[in-house]
């Protein structure tokens, strides 16, 4: 989730765009990849690169291709969308890429990047989400069982304040920032005019780059990653609701998508010919109607129509107060007496 | 939520002539009740009552035994049982019974019906019907297994959350992945398939839940996996551990999201480049499957299916390839049931379990989907309940519609009138009752009305409102000063005056 707009956040987006592509590299597919964008970057009239959104300096990785599917753009990337996607309260009409479709199987890892502060996080500049709703959003998700286990990272200044509220098990949080602290950019592009990336997230993607689908790397190192030295603020972690040892967990767990597989050893017997499902098949044969489009506008209808005669209605509103108006300026200016004069 | 679940199962115990043990304690037709508790956890256990019936045959139950085999028994019985979900019928033959091949003493036919051989006295015949009735019905663990979130983690076994989870519907999908479309020419014939083959399967299914069906055909879609060539086989193998790296690549281009709110279940065939031909999978000891398929659960299953080198090396590409599809779908079909969760494996020695055919699962078998089935949708219907009323607790400006109160009441009648029907022994209707409190339960619960968006903690309130209202209050409260101040003066004005 990034929630910053305008073309000063243009770190946000890259941020998000870079886990994105990383998640997806490991081998997460885009139906289970909910990607909450402002995406107003590559697009902007400000962008002297229009189409791309560049992760590192000197323009070596475009994070923005043909390939990124976002599922909430611009205005809709909203605390409401973002708690309804998450606690699963959503209006029956939305498609299922807009939905967060998990079970009690499900590993699932949030990553938000934004500008935050002490117990809050601030979406598009109009809003904010407070971390004791969004405690109360995982509490929720965990009483019906949508998670099995939840990886929560936030790159935001004071982040560490986002983590301090949840109350529910199976949760592990990491921070780029303490309280009090502030989240650093990374490095300004001269050519781009903007920082591109936030530290901490550029140090957790160096260290991806190195996970491939098999690695056995597991959450430890990921606390390691972005020392002071490097990154100026403190990253913190939470494991103190999570029921495995960090050292257990691997980074695929979350990142990629390593699924349980069994083999078939077992076959059912069925018989080549079975006579009795001709019926069926006589029923598919029946010859249906040449397909064709519905009649959508009755064109010929339309256009030679003659105007409907509308009913007379008296006038109201404006028009009759207009009229009243203009007819007591003039008996006060002409008087009473005087209307024999124009009549 | 507490839950004190008592799960009733109506049993026939028929003895032919000749069967009957020396030691009844009562004479014929008599009933007598097995109890067994199950305990979850703390809060959550199943009482399961077995109420036996055990009476003498009927003559014509007599002239269906006279049959030659087993199956044919099984077939004549059939009308005379009965055939209502959750009831089994057992009936005892004679122990020189010929209907039972030689060292079998337990047969489970295709419907409800099973044959058990005589002998050993009443206590033996206990012990065959204890072991029957988990088989046919539910065990501990397949309870527990549907109760699993209210299991204590350290205690499921690796079984547990690798079914199916109780839905309203499934959509099944069947891919055919054709890697090299230059090469091989694909043609499958999926539509007469599955209306010989899965339509019957799924007609029996239909009373657990919804199932539709479609298929597609996928060109230059890889595995993620590259095979290794073994020399001595001179085959391509694909190793036990690679395996879970193969469905991701391919899941991208699914499409299953483009599908229904319903899990999706996707069997896809792969037929291998021409390069790779032939492909073997390898199960962990390094022996080649049998089906060269395997499944990962609750998502779906893949099959190998290889096309033989062209008879000569001048033969034009593409080669035009037919598939078979009866072996094709009797793996898929075998998968299907394993994600459901039927598997026959793990059964003692003397039993003999009728195949089911062309119909995929036996009635027993749809039974014990329904126990698990209907126990799991009033656990998640309690615990849906009780968090959206701890909800409603914590939060106390979330507006209640009226659409959702009745859904809430709709969910808890539904679900007292499962729990009372589970109790007396009717399988049917308590699982229709527990589909309805499922239905009520989860729309009143993900209600979109029910956001609480409306978190203000008192310092905010405080910081926001008083410097907007203690500005404007300071002259409005210093003129109520005022005319206090003044018509006190006015009181004592007319004193004055006069």
């Amino acid at each position: 989730v990034c929630t910053s707009r305008f073309w000063f956040n243009y770190r946000h987006v890259a941020n998000t765009l870079s886990v994105y592509r990383s998640v997806k590299r490991l081998g997460i597919p885009d139906s289970h990849i909910v990607l909450m964008l402002a995406d107003d970057m590559a697009c902007n009239p400000r962008n002297p690169k229009p189409a791309t959104v560049f992760s590192h300096k000197n323009m070596e990785l475009n994070v923005y291709g043909d390939d990124v599917e976002v599922d909430y753009r611009s205005y809709e990337v909203t605390v409401e969308n973002f708690l309804r996607v998450l606690t699963g309260r959503i209006p029956p009409s939305t498609p299922r890429s807009k939905r967060l479709l998990s079970d009690d199987r499900s590993n699932i890892l949030i990553y938000m990047t934004g500008h935050g502060g002490n117990g809050f996080l601030k979406f598009q500049d109009s809003e904010e989400i407070t971390n004791v709703e969004l405690a109360d959003a995982f509490e929720q998700m965990w009483q019906k069982r949508r998670y099995n286990e939840l990886l929560f990272i936030i790159d935001t200044c004071q982040g560490a304040s986002m983590y301090e509220r949840f109350y529910s098990p199976n949760i592990m949080a990491l921070a780029s920032s303490q309280v009090g602290e502030d989240s650093l950019s990374h490095q300004p592009d001269l050519a781009i005019g903007v920082h591109l990336m936030d530290r901490y997230t550029f140090y957790v993607l160096e260290f991806l780059e190195e996970i491939h689908p098999a690695s056995q790397t597991n959450m430890n190192d990921l606390f390691q990653v972005c020392p002071k030295s490097l990154c100026v603020s403190t990253p913190g972690h939470r494991t103190d609701l999570f029921q495995r040892d960090p050292q257990n967990v691997l980074i695929t767990d979350f990142f990629g998508s390593v699924r349980k597989v069994e083999i078939t050893t077992e076959t059912v017997s069925l018989d080549s010919d079975l006579a009795g499902f001709e019926s069926n098949l006589l029923k598919d044969e029946l010859a249906t109607e040449p397909l064709k489009y519905a009649e959508q506008l009755p064109v010929a209808q339309i256009i030679h129509q003659k105007p409907k005669q509308k009913d007379w209605h008296p006038p109201g509103g404006f028009i009759l107060g207009l009229w009243a108006l203009i007819i007591m300026v003039f008996f006060k200016t002409y008087g009473i007496k005087h209307m024999k004069h124009i009549f | 939520a507490s839950a004190q679940f008592q799960l009733a199962v109506p049993v026939d115990v028929v003895f032919a002539p000749g069967s009957v043990p020396g030691d009844l304690p009562k004479p014929l037709p008599f009933r007598d009740v097995q109890e067994m508790e199950i305990s979850v956890n703390l809060r959550t256990s199943i009482m399961s009552r077995y109420e036996m019936v055990y009476r003498s045959t009927t003559a014509q139950e007599e002239a269906a035994l006279d049959s030659a085999t087993a199956q044919e028994a099984d077939a004549a019985l059939r009308p005379l049982q009965d055939a209502s979900l959750g009831s089994l019928t057992v009936y005892v033959v004679p122990e020189t019974s010929s209907l039972l091949p030689q060292g079998i003493s337990i047969y489970v036919g295709k419907h409800r019906g099973t044959l058990v051989r005589a002998g050993g006295g009443l206590a033996a015949l206990r012990t065959r019907l204890r072991q029957l009735t988990q088989v046919m019905s539910f065990t501990a663990s397949s309870i527990a297994a549907a109760l699993s979130d209210r299991v204590p983690d350290g205690q499921l076994g690796p079984d547990a959350r690798r079914h199916l989870k109780s839905s309203l519907g499934y959509e099944i999908t069947f891919s055919l992945l054709n890697p090299d479309p230059k090469s091989h020419a694909v043609d499958w014939d999926i539509e007469d398939a599955v209306n010989r083959y899965v339509q019957p399967v799924l007609d029996k299914l239909s009373l657990v839940a919804n199932f539709s069906v479609d298929s597609q055909i996928l060109y230059y879609a890889v595995l993620g996996v590259t095979p290794r060539f073994d020399k001595e086989s001179s085959s391509f193998l694909l190793s036990a551990h690679s395996l879970p790296h193969v469905i991701n690549p391919v899941e991208a281009r699914l499409g299953s999201s483009a599908a229904s709110l319903y899990p999706v279940l996707n069997f896809l065939l792969y037929v291998p480049e021409r390069s790779h031909s032939p492909l073997y999978i390898q199960d962990k000891d390094g022996a080649p499957v049998s089906t060269n398929a395997f499944h990962s659960p609750r998502w779906g299953g893949i099959m190998v299916y290889n096309v033989e080198a062209p008879a000569s090396p001048q033969a034009s590409l593409p080669l035009h390839v037919d598939v078979d599809m009866v072996r094709v779908m009797e793996v898929f079909l075998a998968q299907l049931r394993l994600l459901f969760g039927l598997s026959r494996e793990e059964l003692p020695p003397e039993f003999l379990l009728e195949s089911p055919g062309s119909e995929g699962l036996a009635d027993w078998e749809l039974d014990r989907l329904l126990w698990a089935h209907t126990v799991e949708n009033i656990a998640t219907v309690s615990t849906t309940l009780t968090s959206l009323a701890q909800l409603l607790d914590k939060i106390g400006n979330i507006v209640i519609k009226d659409d959702v109160a009745s859904e809430v009441y709709r969910a808890v009648a539904s679900v007292q009138s499962a729990m009372a029907k589970l109790a007396t022994g009717h399988l049917h209707s308590a699982f229709q009752a527990s589909k309805e409190a499922v239905t009520s339960s989860e729309r009143a619960f993900f209600d979109p009305s029910l956001l609480h968006l409306l978190y203000f903690p008192d310092d905010q309130k405080f910081a926001i409102y008083i410097p907007l209202f203690l500005p404007m209050a300071v002259p409005i409260l210093l003129s109520l000063a005022k005319i206090v101040r003044e018509t006190r003066q006015r009181k004592k004005e007319p004193t004055k005056m006069d």
